[in-house]
C-alpha cells in the first residue's frame, strides 16, 4: 500500500524535490518559453515579443506547410505499416522458439537498435548510393546476364544503368524502416509471447489453417501490442529528423527539417516555434488514439 | 550457436539440417517462410553495418571494391585531433549524465512509487513527458533556453564547458532510468522495509540497507541506457552544441557532409564496438544478479 506524503514529509520532500526541480527547470520551463515564442513575433534581430499573436499558427496551415505535415504523415505511416509487416512475422517466430534460441535472436534484433542512429544511417548511405553495394551487386548479375546471352546468341544487354536509391522519398522510408524496426518487434513479441496459446492450439484443431489462426485469433489477442507498437514506431518516424536530411532529396523534407532550418538559418523562431507545438499536437493525438484503442480491447477483453 | 535459429539464414544450412521429424503446429520457427523472413530481415539489419566495419580496413578510398587490408584509417581517426576530442567530450557527458541521471531516476522511481500526493497523476505525466516528446521539439527547446533563459557562459574550461549539452541528456534520459527502476520496485516486498523500521532502522538506513539492494539491477540497467542515450544522441546534442562543445555524432554528422572517406568508417566502427562491449557488460552483470535472486 502506497504511504500518504503526510505521515513522511521529510523523506518525501528529500525524494521528491530534486527529480521535480529538474522536471521543471530543465525540461517544462524549455518547453514552455518555446510555446510563448510560438505566439510572439520576431521584433528586432535578436528580440522576439511575446505578443499572443496566432500569425505563426495561421502560417503553419498554409498550403505549403499543411503539405509538408501531410507528408510526414503519411511517410511516417507507410515506415509503420512497413515495419509492421516485416515486424509481426518476426516477432512470431522469436515468439515461439525455443528459450535459448529466443533469447539470441532478441538480442539480435536488440544490438542494431544500440548502435548510433547517425552510424547506422551513414551505413545505410554507402549500401545504397549510386556506387554502393547494392548497385555493385546489381551491375554484376546484369553483366553475367549479359555475358549469357551473348554466349546463347541472343542481343546482349546494354549498359548497366545504375538504380538511383538515394535522395528520394523511398530512400527516407528505406531509412526509417531500417532504424525503427526493433521498436516494433519488441512490443510485438512481448504481447505475443505472454499470449495464451491453447487458444491457437483449439483454433488449429478445429481445422482453422494457420494464416485464419493468425488472423482471426492470434491478431486479435495481440491487439494491445500491435497498437503500441505502431504508437512508438510511429512518434519517431513522424519527428524524423536525421534520416530525412541524410538520405532525402529536396523533396522530401518532413517536418523536423523544416523546423530546424527555422531555427537555424531562416532565424524566425516563433514560427519555428509554431511548427515544433503543432508536430507536439500532433504526437499527443497519437498518444491519446492509441491509449482509446488499448481501452477499447481492454473492455473487450 | 547450434540453434535452430541461426541456420535460418538463407544457404547456410537450412538444408541439410531438416529436421527429422515434422516440426510441431506452434513452432513457427521451424517453417520455411518464417525463416526465410527473419534470415532476409537479419540480413537487412546486419549487412549495412558490417560492410561497414569490414570496409574500414580497405585500402580503397573509394570504399566499394575491395582492394587489401589496411589499419590505415585507423590509425588517421585517431591522429584526427578534433574527432578524438569530440570523441573524449561525448564519454564525458555521457558519464556525468549517467550519475546524474540514476540518482535523479533513482528518487524518482521511488517518490512514484512510495507516496500517494496531490497532483501524482500530473507528476506521472510530467515526468512521461520528455520520452515521448518529438527530439526535435525537445532539441529546440534546449536551444532557445541556453540562448536566451540560461545562456551558459562562454570560454569555461574543460569539462565545464561541456555542461549545457549535459543537462540537456539528463533531461531526456532520468525519466527512462525512473521507468525501468520503477518496473523493479514492483517486486518489491514493502514488509520488509515495515521490519526493517520495526527493528529500528531510520529511514535513512532502510532506504540504503534494503531498498537500495533491491533496486540494484533496475540501476543498473538504468545506468547503461542512459549512457548509451546520451553517447548515441545526435539531434538534441545538434542544437545545444556550441561551437568549441562538438560530441563525436555531430562531429561523424559534419564529416558526412563534408566526405565520405572510409576515416569515418573507421570512427563508427570503433564507436560501434565500445557500444556493444558496454551492452554486453551490462547485460552479462543483469544476468548474474537475476541468477543471484533466483538463488536466493
Amino acid at each position: 500500500m502506497e504511504q500518504t506524503w503526510r505521515q513522511a514529509k521529510a523523506a518525501f520532500a528529500a525524494i521528491a524535490v530534486p527529480p521535480i526541480a529538474w522536471l521543471f527547470l530543465f525540461f517544462l520551463a524549455p518547453l514552455a518559453v518555446v510555446w510563448g515564442y510560438s505566439l510572439g513575433e520576431n521584433t528586432g534581430p535578436v528580440t522576439i515579443d511575446v505578443t499572443g499573436t496566432f500569425a505563426n499558427y495561421m502560417r503553419a496551415v498554409e498550403p505549403l506547410y499543411l503539405e509538408i505535415f501531410g507528408k510526414s504523415l503519411v511517410i511516417a505511416g507507410l515506415t509503420t505499416l512497413l515495419c509492421l509487416i516485416i515486424g509481426f512475422p518476426v516477432a512470431l517466430a522469436i515468439a515461439f522458439a525455443s528459450p535459448k534460441t529466443k533469447a539470441w535472436l532478441l538480442l539480435l534484433i536488440m544490438l542494431p537498435f544500440w548502435t548510433n542512429l547517425l552510424i547506422r544511417t551513414f551505413a545505410l548511405i554507402a549500401v545504397l548510393r549510386e556506387n554502393g553495394y547494392v548497385n555493385a551487386i546489381l551491375e554484376w548479375m546484369w553483366n553475367n546476364a549479359s555475358g549469357v546471352m551473348a554466349i546463347v546468341g541472343l542481343q546482349p544487354l546494354g549498359d548497366f544503368e545504375p538504380l538511383t536509391l538515394l535522395y528520394n522519398n523511398t530512400a527516407v522510408v528505406i531509412g526509417l524502416v531500417y532504424v525503427h524496426l526493433p521498436f516494433m518487434v519488441l512490443p510485438l513479441y512481448s504481447a505475443l509471447d505472454r499470449m495464451d496459446r491453447s487458444l491457437m492450439e483449439a483454433s488449429l484443431d478445429l481445422g482453422a489453417g494457420h494464416l485464419r489462426t493468425i488472423w482471426s485469433v492470434v491478431v486479435p489477442l495481440a491487439a494491445p501490442g500491435i497498437a503500441s507498437g505502431v504508437l512508438i514506431t510511429f512518434i519517431p518516424a513522424l519527428g524524423a529528423y536525421l534520416t530525412p536530411d541524410l538520405l532525402g532529396g529536396t523533396d522530401s523534407q518532413m517536418i523536423a527539417n523544416v523546423i530546424e532550418r527555422q531555427f537555424k538559418r531562416a532565424n524566425d523562431w516563433p514560427f519555428g516555434a509554431a511548427l515544433s507545438f503543432l508536430l507536439m499536437y500532433l504526437t499527443f493525438i497519437a498518444i491519446a488514439v492509441q491509449a482509446l484503442v488499448q481501452r477499447k480491447s481492454e473492455r473487450r477483453g | 550457436m547450434a540453434d535452430q535459429g541461426f541456420t535460418s539464414v538463407p544457404g547456410v544450412g537450412a538444408s541439410q539440417r531438416e529436421p527429422k521429424e515434422k516440426p510441431g503446429p506452434l513452432e513457427y520457427l521451424r517453417r520455411w517462410p518464417l525463416r526465410v523472413i527473419v534470415g532476409a530481415t537479419l540480413v537487412f539489419l546486419y549487412l549495412p553495418l558490417i560492410t561497414l566495419m569490414v570496409f574500414s580496413f580497405n585500402t580503397s578510398r573509394r570504399n566499394v571494391v575491395w582492394q587489401g587490408f589496411t589499419t590505415d584509417w585507423y590509425v588517421k581517426a585517431f591522429n584526427n585531433e578534433s574527432l578524438l576530442q569530440a570523441f573524449v567530450n561525448s564519454l564525458t557527458i555521457a558519464f556525468f549524465c549517467t550519475i546524474i541521471s540514476v540518482v535523479l531516476g533513482a528518487l524518482a522511481a521511488v517518490m512514484l512509487w512510495r507516496f500517494r500526493f496531490p497532483g501524482k497523476t500530473v507528476i506521472e505525466g510530467g515526468m512521461a513527458l520528455p520520452i515521448v516528446v518529438p527530439e526535435i521539439c525537445m532539441g529546440v527547446a534546449m536551444l532557445v533556453f541556453f540562448a536566451r533563459v540560461m545562456p551558459w557562459p562562454m570560454g569555461m574550461p574543460w569539462p565545464l564547458n561541456l555542461g549545457a549539452i549535459t543537462i540537456a541528456h539528463i533531461s531526456f534520459a532520468f525519466p527512462f532510468v525512473a521507468t525501468v527502476v520503477r518496473a523493479r520496485l514492483a517486486s518489491f516486498n514493502r514488509e520488509l522495509e515495515e521490519a526493517a523500521k520495526d527493528l529500528g532502522a531510520s529511514e535513512w538506513r532502510t532506504f540504503w540497507d534494503v531498498l537500495v539492494p533491491h533496486m540494484q539491477p533496475g540501476l543498473i540497467a538504468g545506468a547503461l541506457l542512459a549512457f548509451t542515450l546520451s553517447l548515441d544522441d545526435f539531434v538534441i546534442t545538434f542544437f545545444t552544441a556550441g561551437p568549441d562543445t562538438i560530441t563525436f555524432p555531430v562531429k561523424v554528422y559534419s564529416m558526412l557532409r563534408f566526405s565520405v572517406t572510409p576515416e569515418v568508417n573507421a570512427a563508427s566502427t570503433i564507436l560501434i564496438v565500445v557500444t556493444v562491449i558496454l551492452t554486453a557488460v551490462g547485460l552479462q552483470m543483469q544476468n548474474n544478479n537475476e541468477a543471484k535472486d533466483k538463488k536466493a
